[in-house]
């Protein structure tokens, strides 16, 4: 789960990650006396908001009301502004970059540390990017910190700042379960490293044991959300025919033959390790209210057993009143049995994947 | 001689009572496996299936286990993950999906580090056909035979496995990495037991996008791998950013398509099959 700035934000402070006195405002209403320049940020989940005009700043709070308006307004590559954080201005000395994040390669957590920052980290060259690969039986002692400041050109006070914000950091990133928590910029301001921007992401199968956090809504269509809150793996694509499988693999392969094939995936769905007539049948209400013109179901039965699979479609296609195609693939335990009673219900069904497609496809040339 | 586990290999499995657990500790003992006991706090006393439960790990030690299936809700994996390992059980094979990202990397560096081999989590575990099984592969699939399986996905796994038996390529083992983003075993891992394993000749990688596994990967296979390799990619058609089902599965920041995987195979003389049920084909034309 993505993090607004300003929720990051108040985690660094939870951890003793220095960040500017500010605070957040969901309307314009809630915008404070202005005493010194402010800047007002967008919060937005997506990047490249300063492009788009979703950072400004204000003098007078007349001059701040008026801005917040104009980004609250705004949408940014198709995200609605949520709230603006409103923060002091800081001036700045310098930019540096750092983050944290698990580097699935090494299976550890890694730090990344570069005295170029303020820009997208892509666009840094390696020899300009220290990296330090943490064991998490040790975790982040001072030395890592003293290490990464040597590198880095801290010296004296900014050092000792740098290795706190370091080891403070490591902390949260280990104790919110964070896939990435990323500083850019970590701003020298009047001699102070400031976080003057956050990006965490929290692992979502973790998020049981952080119920102080606030649930923010992924990036995902209504009807993924919706599915997704039923069980089921959904991702909306832009095709025209509504895909069930079972198990992340062998939907994506499906996915991936339809493809091959000419045929357009409307949709991903997992049906998941289910034997479950009702979970069958109620995948393809989702399915449905993405509008496919064909439906294909791939299942490869191994705790799935294929006669509840047919149980399922065959009582989706009688409640639900579906008159377009379905192809049926089913493979596995009971599949004869399975197929037999797709076949009396009017339903095309095959042993395998790929005799499956090939009738779809015939089916949809025909219609055209 | 086999990969990881063989048939002398004492298994316990942790969550033994839950539905899960029970129905396929039943699975197993019908492939053969060494289902020698079960651990579910609360239900000691019970028997499974004539395998006893016991209240803790180091009750079942009488047993002289040797690896562990773990099937409890994912918010207790790591605390029945160490009780194994604390335990000295060698192999600890999570089945269960959703667990903590922070969980799995604590699991994994203690494993690593003291010498235990895990495999997963949310994967369908190892299977050495005619010997023994852990974990939740379809029984009926399976052929004995040469040809070694690694897969990141489950499901997919059946499907190729499946295909493989049909064209007459029995299998030495099958392993499920796991479909998450930490897990126990990587390519790398797995490629370095075929190699060295005498029952296997030939060896198949099912791979998905997400991550660098499958390039890291070509290059060991490039640098050290004399049997014959073909693979699989799932995910071709997917969308940047969005996550197809598993956890790893998602193209980030534009590393880790299927593009970068089948062009990194390619280069170290791995045919990519373009669909599942070619993998047979794509074998023949490199083993036999």
């Amino acid at each position: 789960m993505n993090l607004y700035e300003y929720q990051g934000k108040a985690l660094y402070r939870k951890f003793g990650v220095p960040t500017p006195e500010g605070y957040v405002a969901f309307k314009p209403d809630d915008i404070k006396d202005v005493t010194k320049d402010v800047v007002i940020k967008a919060q937005v989940l997506t990047g490249g908001r300063g492009k788009s005009g979703g950072v400004k700043f204000a003098s007078t709070r007349d001059e701040a009301v008026e801005k917040a308006k104009e980004i609250l307004a705004m949408e940014i590559k198709g995200h609605k502004v949520r709230a603006v954080l409103v923060e002091e201005k800081l001036k700045i000395e310098k930019e540096y970059y750092l983050s944290i994040l698990i580097d699935r390669s090494t299976r550890a957590p890694l730090i990344m540390a570069s005295p170029d920052g303020g820009v997208e980290i892509e666009s840094v060259p390696d020899e300009r990017i220290f990296k330090y690969r943490v064991n998490p039986e040790i975790g982040v002692q001072p030395f890592v910190g003293r290490a990464l400041s040597k590198k880095m050109g801290f010296t004296g006070d900014l050092a000792k700042q740098f290795t706190k914000i370091l080891m403070n950091l490591y902390r949260m990133f280990r104790e919110y379960d964070a896939e990435l928590v990323e500083i850019n910029p970590l701003v020298l301001s009047e001699g102070k490293l400031i976080a003057a921007d956050s990006k965490v992401v929290i692992d979502s199968d973790s998020l049981y044991r952080h119920k102080d956090l606030e649930e923010n809504a992924e990036e995902k269509t209504p009807l993924e959300l919706e599915a997704n809150k039923a069980g089921y793996a959904f991702v909306e694509l832009d095709g025209n025919v509504g895909v069930i499988a079972n198990g992340a693999g062998l939907t994506m392969a499906t996915l991936d033959t339809l493809l091959l094939y000419g045929l357009k995936p409307r949709n991903f769905l997992d049906l998941g390790g289910t034997d479950s007539v009702d979970i069958t049948k109620n995948a393809f209400t989702y399915v449905l209210k993405a509008n496919p013109e064909a439906i294909l179901v791939n299942i490869f039965g191994g705790v799935t057993k294929c006669d509840t699979v047919a149980q399922g479609i065959i009582a989706a296609k009688e409640s639900f009143n579906i008159d377009m195609p379905i192809v049926v693939r089913l493979s596995g335990v009971h599949e004869e049995e399975g197929r037999k009673m797709l076949e009396e219900a009017g339903i095309h069904a095959f042993a395998d994947m790929r005799h499956a497609i090939e009738k779809l496809k015939t089916i949809m040339e025909g219609s055209q | 001689m086999s990969v990881i586990i063989d048939e002398n290999t004492k298994i316990i499995v942790q969550g033994i009572t839950g539905h899960q657990g029970s129905f396929h500790s039943g699975e197993m003992l019908k492939f053969g496996a060494k289902v020698v006991a079960g651990v579910t706090p609360g239900k000691g006393g019970m028997k499974v299936h004539d395998v006893p439960v016991y209240d803790t790990v180091e009750e079942t030690l009488v047993h002289e286990p040797d690896a562990t299936m773990i099937t409890v809700p994912a918010p207790f994996v790591k605390d029945a993950a160490f009780e194994a390992m604390y335990n000295g059980i060698r192999v600890v094979y999570i089945l269960t999906e959703k667990v903590p990202l922070h969980d799995a990397l604590d699991i994994v560096t203690y494993a690593r580090s003291h010498g235990h081999v895990v495999i997963g989590p949310n994967g369908p575990g190892i299977t050495v056909p005619g010997k023994t099984k852990m974990g939740i592969m379809p029984n009926h699939i399976f052929k004995k035979g040469t040809v070694a399986v690694a897969s990141r996905s489950g499901t997919l796994t059946y499907e190729i496995v499946n295909a493989l038996t049909l064209n007459g390529y029995g299998q030495s083992t099958v392993i499920g990495l796991g479909g998450d983003r930490i897990t126990g075993l990587n390519f790398v891992d797995v490629l370095e037991l075929f190699e060295k394993d005498e029952d296997t000749e030939a060896i198949v990688l099912v791979g998905e996008i997400g991550g660098t596994a499958e390039e890291e990967a070509a290059e060991y296979i490039k640098a050290k791998v004399s049997k014959p390799v073909v693979a699989y990619i799932a995910g071709r058609s997917a969308p940047p950013g969005k996550r197809m089902g598993h956890a790893g599965a998602i193209i980030t920041r534009g590393k880790g398509t299927a593009e970068s995987k089948i062009k990194a195979f390619n280069e170290a003389g791995v045919p990519v099959a373009e669909f599942p049920w070619e993998i047979p084909q794509a074998l023949k034309k490199v083993y036999k």
